[in-house]
């Protein structure tokens, strides 16, 4: 187990590379630099800066210096937030796009779940109808869509809360971009729950608890539930990363300082050094919630065993 | 007679499928007795297995079931089709036990094999605990399950297909029931597994004196397993005997399709002289289990050195339990597998080959496989697939000539030429099996390597597939490698046998004396188990 999972953050090694590598040069391909703005900088003082970052040498060059840097931990400064290292603005970014983030999943799991699995067990009644009806819709409105009609709708004409700002977390400034992150997963895990519960119930054993004497209820919770629960549980990866692309956008329309936000700032920016550590600190979580799941869905099935 | 147990009288089942109703079940009836064994006996789409699930209730929501089943348990004589769900729930697993066809999947894969047994003791016992317990590995050691105190932990992806099934069975007895319906227990079983199973279930049904349902397309385990039997087709069934008075003089037409569509007749002995057409020395395979890095990969040895020599005209049987290496042998042969040794084809060694070069010579090695519904692509007509080949062994063919020699191959195998627009899901299994036997054939090939070729059709087709291969080999001379896991098929077609286990080669010979006295015990237990030690 220890092994499996030393060699899993090993294999995550090359990815987390070639992650750096693509945003990087794709970064500098975009036309632009952090120090052009509308107000013309002296050309001296520009060069003196370029100098100071090492813009002034070639991209190769200040690709390696980075990793060189990245491998001592060292993000860089950033070069809009003066003051500010970029491993400061993550420090400050992350936990408020953290609790954002864990409501958003726990949101889906706890609605999406349920309704799945009500839908199946009511398969082709007017209940399956309308949550699958719901979810489709949920499934296709984009969250950009979502998140503003949200705020017109309970911040604007119902006034009943906040229509931006984090306010330290207060939970009636969470309630909207909670929602709005989530409702996609809430449709994609239910119409996932549904499909995978027909099927389980569909299956042999289940024929075969039936035969036993078990009622329909026992069937369901002893025989059904934990099979059914598998192909959700290899979603959540997916799903985190989902969850973690909408926060970008979620942050920005409601105005939460969380690393989502700053991620697109530093992106319209050219602030190099922080779309890049956003972009490793991203991947490197991404790397680490997949193991965590891959875990948990060996805690599920029994024949998933990780000994070497 | 004995005591009526189970009565059933004019079962009736219905399935509704989008707007359509289809009528699996007609008009069933039959008694059974207690501690009696009752053989419901029919091929695929009889009805058998839908009535014996209808007993308990266990048809899925869309069938509708008419009729009456009296069943004489606890409460006295009633009626299950109107009983209440709840006394329907005290019935299963209590007094009615049900085992299916696939044990593979019959068991619920994330819960430890114990406590699945263990669920129906909680259920329909007051025994709780360490008793709960106890009982569990008692059953264990009835059933044959190795090592019962360890086992009862296990998963069931740690078992075989055979230990599942004991499993099955070992849940199905756990309240003693009166009677044990058994839907096709031992298909999905190696024969000698089968035979250990049925072995197993007749001393349990002395033991606890229960009444056994027996649904089974294999006349051979109903001749020695059952005291009476139902024939079913379409839904109905046609005679109903004891046993012995069945295979005796059997009265309906069916039931006499039936008994001689089982294997029978002996392939005319080829000339000494016949010239060796594919010969094999010391071939083998092994397959990489598990690759790593900087450390020596696993390997599997499925055949492992193998020598053999096939004559034109020649049948060749391959026999063996699954996983022996039978299919990999067949296929090596061919070249469609790396492997080891050295192999000839014709006066060519295919050994060295590259597979360009082999090309030109598979048009005369052909392969027709086991399965007639996955192996036709269901995207092209039956005339692209019979044509196939020829396009790239004949290109200079032109599509009038193309067209002339499908018809020829459709015709030799008894199908209508004017069916090649027609897809594959348009056809029974019988008549894809004749496709893919056409699409070998229209290369005019030399060799045919028949993979279980007639395993997964009913017996009365199965006849007729037979028929039709031998019919071939007359005409065209050619040469079969025949496998299948079926020896009374192979008895009926082949030569010289080779009975394979783990890889080697058990034992091989001329057919008849192989099956009159075969020198080693493990084909003498597949001879006994395939119960054609006695049959005449």
């Amino acid at each position: 187990m220890l092994i499996y999972v030393s060699k899993r953050l090993l294999q995550a090694i090359p990815t987390l590379l070639i992650v750096i590598t693509l945003s990087f040069f794709l970064m500098h391909l975009a036309p632009g630099g952090p120090f052009d703005g509308e107000r013309q900088l002296p050309a001296e003082i520009e060069a003196n800066l370029r100098a100071a970052y090492h813009l002034d040498q070639p991209v190769w060059r200040q690709y390696f210096i980075y990793l060189g840097n990245l491998l001592q931990g060292d993000f860089g400064p950033s070069f809009r937030y003066k003051d500010f290292t970029v491993t400061e603005l993550i420090a400050q970014g992350f936990p408020v796009s953290l609790e954002l983030g864990l409501w958003a999943i726990a949101l889906a799991i706890a609605v999406g779940l349920p309704l799945g699995i009500l839908a199946a067990l009511h398969r082709n009644s007017s209940i399956d109808y309308l949550v699958m009806g719901t979810a489709l819709a949920g499934v296709a409105i984009p969250n950009f869509v979502i998140a503003p009609v949200l705020a017109l709708v309970f911040g604007v004409l119902l006034a009943w809360l906040p229509v931006g700002g984090w306010n330290d977390g207060h939970w009636r400034n969470m309630v909207l971009p909670v929602i709005a992150l989530s409702i996609q997963q809430v449709a994609y895990i239910a119409r996932m729950s549904r499909a995978s519960m027909i099927e389980v119930l569909g299956s042999h054993y289940i024929r075969t608890a039936r035969a036993k004497g078990l009622s329909e209820r026992e069937v369901i919770w002893r025989h059904a539930l934990r099979p059914s629960l598998l192909p959700v549980v290899s979603y959540l990866g997916p799903a985190i990363a989902g969850i973690i692309t909408g926060s970008v956008v979620i942050e920005q329309i409601f105005g939460i300082p969380g690393i989502g936000r700053y991620f697109v700032q530093a992106a319209l920016n050219r602030d190099y050094t922080l779309v890049m550590g956003t972009v490793v600190f991203y991947g490197i979580l991404i790397v680490l919630l997949n193991l965590i799941v891959d875990l948990l869905y060996s805690a599920l099935d029994p024949q998933i065993r990780y000994d070497d | 007679m004995p005591k009526p147990l189970l009565e059933i009288e004019r079962l009736q089942v219905d399935f509704e499928l989008h707007n359509s109703r289809v009528n699996a079940v007609k008009d069933v009836s039959f008694t059974l007795g207690e501690g009696e064994t009752l053989a419901l006996v029919g091929e695929s789409g009889s009805g058998k297995s839908v009535s014996s699930t209808a007993i308990l209730r266990l048809l899925p929501e869309f069938a509708s079931t008419q009729g009456a089943i009296h069943w004489h348990g606890s409460q006295g004589r009633e009626e299950l089709l109107s009983v209440s769900s709840r006394r329907m729930r005290r019935i299963r697993g209590n007094e009615i036990s049900m085992i299916f066809q696939e044990p593979m999947t019959s068991l619920n894969p994330l819960q430890r094999i114990g406590r699945q047994v263990r669920e129906v003791l909680d259920k329909h016992t007051t025994l709780r605990g360490q008793a709960a317990r106890q009982r569990v590995v008692e059953l264990f050691e009835q059933v044959g399950i190795p090592d019962p105190h360890r086992r009862v932990s296990s998963y069931p992806y740690e078992l075989s297909g055979g230990q599942r099934q004991r499993v099955m069975i070992a849940m199905a007895l756990a309240c003693e029931p009166r009677l044990l319906i058994a839907d096709e227990p031992t298909t999905a079983l190696d024969v000698t597994v089968q035979a250990q199973i049925l072995s197993l279930l007749k001393r349990l049904q002395r033991q606890y004196g229960m009444a056994i349902l027996f649904i089974t397309h294999d006349l051979g385990i109903v001749r020695h397993f059952a005291d009476r039997v139902c024939v079913m087709r379409h839904g109905e069934v046609v005679e109903s005997a004891t046993t012995r008075e069945l295979f005796a003089s059997p009265r309906h037409d069916y039931t006499r399709m039936l008994i001689d569509a089982e294997p029978h007749g002996r392939k005319a002995p080829i000339a000494e002289s016949a010239p060796v057409i594919m010969q094999a020395r010391d071939l083998k395979v092994r397959f990489a289990i598990k690759k790593r890095l900087f450390r020596p990969t696993d390997y599997f040895d499925a055949v492992r050195g193998i020598d053999l020599t096939i004559r034109q005209g020649q049948t060749v049987g391959i026999v063996g339990e699954s996983g022996s290496g039978k299919s990999t042998l067949g296929r090596a042969l061919l070249r469609l597998l790396e492997s080891s040794g050295e192999v000839h084809f014709e006066d060519t060694d295919l050994t060295h080959l590259d597979s360009s070069t082999l090309r030109p010579l598979r048009s005369r090695m052909q392969v027709v496989f086991q399965d007639p519904f996955g192996s036709l692509s269901p995207r092209m007509t039956v005339g692209e697939i019979v044509s196939e080949g020829l396009r790239v062994h004949h290109p200079e063919l032109t599509r009038k000539q193309c067209i002339e020699r499908v018809a020829e191959a459709l015709q030799e195998v008894s199908l209508d030429p004017a069916m090649r627009q027609r897809y594959p899901h348009e056809f029974s299994g019988g008549q894809r099996q004749r496709i893919a036997i056409a699409r070998a054939l229209v290369l005019k090939p030399r060799f045919l390597l028949l993979d279980e070729p007639t395993s997964a059709l009913d017996r009365s087709v199965q006849a007729t597939v037979i028929e039709l291969l031998r019919t071939l080999q007359q005409r065209h001379e050619l040469t079969y490698l025949f496998i299948s896991h079926d020896l009374a098929v192979v008895r009926a077609l082949a030569d010289t046998v080779v009975v394979m286990k783990e890889g080697r080669v058990v034992e091989q010979g001329d057919t008849e004396a192989l099956f009159h006295s075969p020198r080693e015990a493990y084909t003498r237990e597949l001879i006994r188990a395939a119960f054609l030690d006695q049959a005449a």
